[in-house]
């Protein structure tokens, strides 16, 4: 599928892990999900990578960014709610990879 | 911190009276114009706009959307573009937002955990403790244990799916139109959604302290 002028690598419901990428400086990928896996809910489209747009950069190539869906007991050891409880957050692609 | 808006570009000399991140606010704010990155024109049009708004315009689109189930389909598929059939679309380049819906079994919390993210151009600026780390450490980690210090207890069968704004999108919880308010006016309504609902840190207040 093609999304803003992009191939849409993972669809919904798509397992994928989120990858602890060496980026140093400014980026999006809270450090509680990385390593995590999820769940993808959908894709949002293409928009400019934060990671250069903090740095004066144009943010341009662009990147798709997905809602991943996480459930809380795989972020958490010691949580107590419900075993459905879950978080849904935004991940650029390139920070994701598929996961089994 | 009311002061930020009080925006007096002349008027730099009460320096000496504002507190420190007031102070480097002023000195970020003066350099970035000096150098040509922002206007304070631009300065000053953006503080208006989102001056301009308040919880009251995030509680008539979810009264629009109690009321119209086909306002409340495009709202929550493109949420941009249902808002600005109300009006509220000035400025292009807004932040995108979708809307999550609570319902007997779901109920959507929303956190910004990287920094404070907020869908301010429909609701105002956030309050303080949305911005507090407290609330971001803890939204994600212990949701239930802090809508219950918010006074909501949900039962053990609904789901809580909390929102991590991390990047580009903007959340805003429509929450669940309370019982008892059947044939309910929009305005009417618009007067039970409060700020927190749309946090999803609360639900709507319960119909009898408006209908009396």
């Amino acid at each position: 599928m093609v999304v803003g002028g992009k191939i849409q690598e993972y669809g919904e419901g798509g397992r994928v892990l989120v990858l602890d990428l060496e980026v140093r400086g400014h980026n999006r990928t809270p450090w509680y999900l990385r390593g995590k896996i999820g769940k993808v809910e959908r894709c949002h489209g293409a928009y400019p990578n934060p990671e250069s747009l903090a740095y004066g950069g144009t943010g341009e190539p662009t990147e798709l960014l997905y809602l991943v869906s996480f459930q809380m007991r795989d972020l958490w050891d010691d949580y107590e709610g419900p075993e459905a409880d879950a978080l849904q957050a935004d991940i650029f692609e390139h920070w994701l990879e598929p996961a089994w | 911190m009311s002061d930020s808006h009080g925006h007096e570009h002349a008027g730099m000399a009460h320096d000496e009276e504002l507190g420190y991140y007031a102070q480097r606010v002023r000195a970020m704010e003066a350099v970035l114009v000096e150098k040509g990155v922002v206007s304070g024109d631009e300065v000053e049009r953006l503080v208006n706009e989102s001056e301009a708004r308040s919880p009251a315009d995030g509680a008539r689109i979810v009264a629009r959307a109690w009321v119209d189930p086909e306002f409340k389909n495009r709202l929550l598929s493109d949420a941009k573009a249902a808002v600005a059939e109300l009006g509220y679309l000035e400025s292009a380049n807004l932040p995108d937002v979708v809307v999550a819906e609570n319902d007997e079994g779901v109920h959507h919390l929303v956190v910004c955990t990287l920094c404070s993210c907020y869908p301010t151009w429909l609701l105002g600026r956030p309050p303080d403790w949305y911005k507090s780390l407290t609330y971001r450490a803890r939204a994600v980690r212990d949701p239930r244990g802090v809508m219950r210090e918010f006074g909501l207890e949900l039962e053990g069968g609904v789901e809580v799916r909390v929102l991590d704004s991390t990047a580009d999108v903007r959340y805003l919880v429509l929450p669940q139109r309370p019982a008892g308010t059947e044939g309910w006016s929009e305005e009417e309504l618009a007067r039970l959604v409060t700020r927190d609902s749309m946090v999803g840190v609360s639900r709507p207040l319960a119909p009898e302290p408006v209908a009396a």
